[in-house]
């Protein structure tokens, strides 16, 4: 579903240039869990919004659902990214003047769908949540879980095929970062490609296969099987017994 | 994107700043209240105005001796023919003349025992007080027939007659003018200035007497009232050829009321503009407050934006949102403004009844033009900026 070629991303700072995404190839399949992991600077922020095709890539070729996302216009991105791309936040990034529901409802007030509709499935993404007693609070009314579980339900309310969750449980307690997970990876169960960024190993440790980045590349080769570090029965939910953390090269430091 | 949804979400989006979206609407109100308080007196002044010409009668001619518009082509050849009775009795006959009147006009001292009083003197004939539609407070006008007949009846304008008798009812008693001697037989109902004379305060006798007694021998004016409206340029033409014919050389000049009357009303126009247009200098001013606002709100809210585009907003609707919130500012500025305005105006004619000031259709349907006007100029910038906005740097900051 998922094809980089050869992506660099580089920045222009000052007089030079930075590289923050160099020379990547990376495939990901349908249904797939991945986690995106390594220190910070690493350029995994920068790949995720490759990824959600809100950042284009300098050099190479990125194909999403076998479009070449690089000659899409960005009307036709901005289309990719309300009905085929969902994002989660690390600081869920709600809006604080709207209720729950009214939050769920945004991507469909995009996409034109009239009210009715619209109230009638925000409110079952609310419900696939387990928030609807709270779909009438705003955000400053909701606890950290909470809010992040409206911002799922509103990113999978458009039925997108692929869930972009950028460090989704940083700022959350232990117990509402395992909901969190529980969640999202039960939606990847049932067929929603998950890709998650993140330099929690506790985390990275439940995906299907663990991409590691440094220095904006890549290590190993990307592809399924080839370097990347994989974990046979995360699909199946079985991959939720912790394993020892992967060496990480680098210090950690927040996302 | 809908656009009652585009509209809830702009609207919902201010009301998270009601202070400054307040100040914002305020700013606004005080121009469109100007510009409507402004239109509103203009049109009024312009109304008051026209109104007084109206009241002369719209089927009025005025004919008045020599030539306006000054031809070059000789000097000293242009003779200037007396406008007189005969000429008058000439265009009475006219089949598209109702009636016509004639003007002789001298200021004398009119007295009555021991008081005196300087007034204008006009010189007419019976068909006056018809042609300029006044009505007599007590006793007649001026008798009907030969107006070369002359005489030594006399009618006393409202304030001429309170000057000269008080009290005492005018009525038969004798004035003097100079070293002639008049009877008066009635007194006009009170009806204003018009025309630049103070009709109550003017006195009438026959026009052969006056032409005699102040030694005219040209009319000051002939004033025609036509039958049919629509017929005035016609009776215009008729006129004219007919003095050409009589004094063989086109020696006079015809306006109509309507003439006069857009004159009056088109510079009335113009100053009314011009106050108008001083008032938008604030809604301009508005304007750049809105644009202040704005910019404000979206550098405030690159987040918001960030995350608009990630949700899959495209660049013309995030471009949109922002236009909406400006707009919507503004026009609840001109709303605001337009009540106020009103508001104001009305407060003003409670002070000065006569004074018929309301603002008119055409400035309230654009001061609410003109303010969704300033909010789409002002708004376009913040809203284009928002939209440049990079989702992945407004996204990283928190």
């Amino acid at each position: 579903m998922i094809r980089l070629e050869g992506v660099w991303r580089t920045y222009r700072v000052g007089d030079g240039k930075v590289d923050a995404v160099r020379d990547v190839t990376l495939e990901v399949e349908r249904g797939e869990h991945v986690a995106l992991i390594g220190p910070s600077g690493s350029g995994k922020s920068t790949m995720l919004h490759i990824l959600g095709c809100l950042d284009r890539p300098t050099r190479g070729r990125y194909l999403f659902e076998g479009r070449d996302v690089g000659a899409l216009s960005e009307e036709e991105r901005s289309l990719l990214r309300r009905h085929r791309i969902g994002f989660v936040f690390q600081f869920f990034h709600l809006l604080p003047r709207l209720s729950a529901a009214a939050n769920v409802e945004l991507p469909m007030l995009f996409a034109g769908v009239p009210r009715e509709a619209r109230r009638a499935r925000a409110a079952r993404a609310l419900e696939a949540v387990g928030l609807t007693p709270r779909a009438g609070h705003r955000p400053d009314q909701l606890s950290g879980g909470e809010r992040q579980r409206v911002a799922i339900a509103r990113a999978v309310v458009m039925d997108p095929a692929l869930l972009l969750a950028d460090e989704p449980t940083g700022n959350l307690d232990r117990h509402s970062a395992l909901e969190v997970m529980d969640l999202i990876e039960a939606m990847n169960r049932r067929g929603l490609t998950l890709i998650v960024v993140t330099h929690d190993p506790a985390i990275a440790e439940r995906a299907g296969r663990v991409v590691r980045m440094a220095d904006g590349g890549i290590q190993g080769a990307g592809i399924r099987g080839q370097g990347s570090e994989e974990v046979p029965s995360g699909r199946d939910g079985l991959a939720l017994s912790p394993r020892p953390p992967a060496p990480d090269p680098r210090p950690r430091s927040g996302g | 994107m809908r656009f009652l949804d585009l509209v809830a979400f702009a609207a919902g989006a201010l009301r998270g700043h009601r202070l400054r979206t307040a100040l914002s609407v305020g700013g606004v109100a005080v121009g469109i209240a100007a510009v409507v308080a402004l239109t509103a007196l203009g049109e009024g002044a312009r109304r008051y105005v026209v109104e007084e010409f109206a009241a002369l009668g719209s089927n009025l001619l005025i004919v008045l001796p020599g030539k306006v518009e000054t031809t070059g082509a000789a000097p000293f050849g242009g003779v200037t023919h007396d406008l007189t009775i005969a000429d008058l009795r000439a265009i009475a006959r006219l089949p598209r003349v109702r009636k016509a009147a004639p003007m002789a006009v001298a200021t004398d001292t009119v007295r009555y025992r021991d008081r005196g009083r300087d007034v204008p003197v006009l010189g007419t004939t019976a068909e006056f007080i018809d042609v300029r539609h006044m009505e007599v407070a007590s006793g007649e006008f001026l008798p009907a027939g030969d107006p070369d007949q002359g005489g030594t009846e006399m009618v006393l304008g409202q304030k001429a007659a309170f000057e000269l008798f008080r009290d005492e009812s005018p009525l038969g008693r004798v004035v003097r003018v100079g070293p002639y001697r008049f009877r008066v037989v009635g007194v006009l109902a009170p009806r204003g200035r018009s025309l630049g004379f103070d009709l109550d305060d003017v006195v009438f006798v026959p026009v052969r007497t006056a032409m005699r007694a102040f030694n005219r021998t040209s009319l000051f004016r002939i004033l025609i009232e036509v039958r049919v409206h629509d017929e005035m340029d016609a009776a215009k033409r008729d006129v004219l050829a007919l003095l050409d014919a009589r004094h063989r050389v086109e020696d006079v000049t015809v306006f109509t009321q309507d003439a006069l009357l857009s004159a009056f009303g088109s510079i009335l126009r113009a100053l009314t503009l011009a106050l108008v247009g001083i008032a938008s200098v604030s809604l301009a001013v508005a304007g750049v407050g809105i644009m202040n606002v704005m910019l404000v709100s979206v550098t405030e809210r690159r987040a918001e934006i960030g995350l608009l585009k990630a949700l899959g907003a495209a660049d013309r609707q995030v471009l949109a949102a922002f236009l909406a919130e400006a707009v919507l500012l503004a026009l609840g500025g001109g709303i605001v403004g337009l009540g106020a305005g009103a508001g104001a105006v009305r407060l003003f004619v409670e002070f000065y009844p006569s004074f018929p000031a309301s603002p008119p259709v055409w400035a309230v349907v654009a001061a609410l033009g003109l303010s969704v006007a300033v909010g789409v100029a002002f708004g376009v910038w913040p809203a284009r900026r928002a939209t440049r906005l990079d989702p992945v740097v407004a996204l990283a900051r928190r």
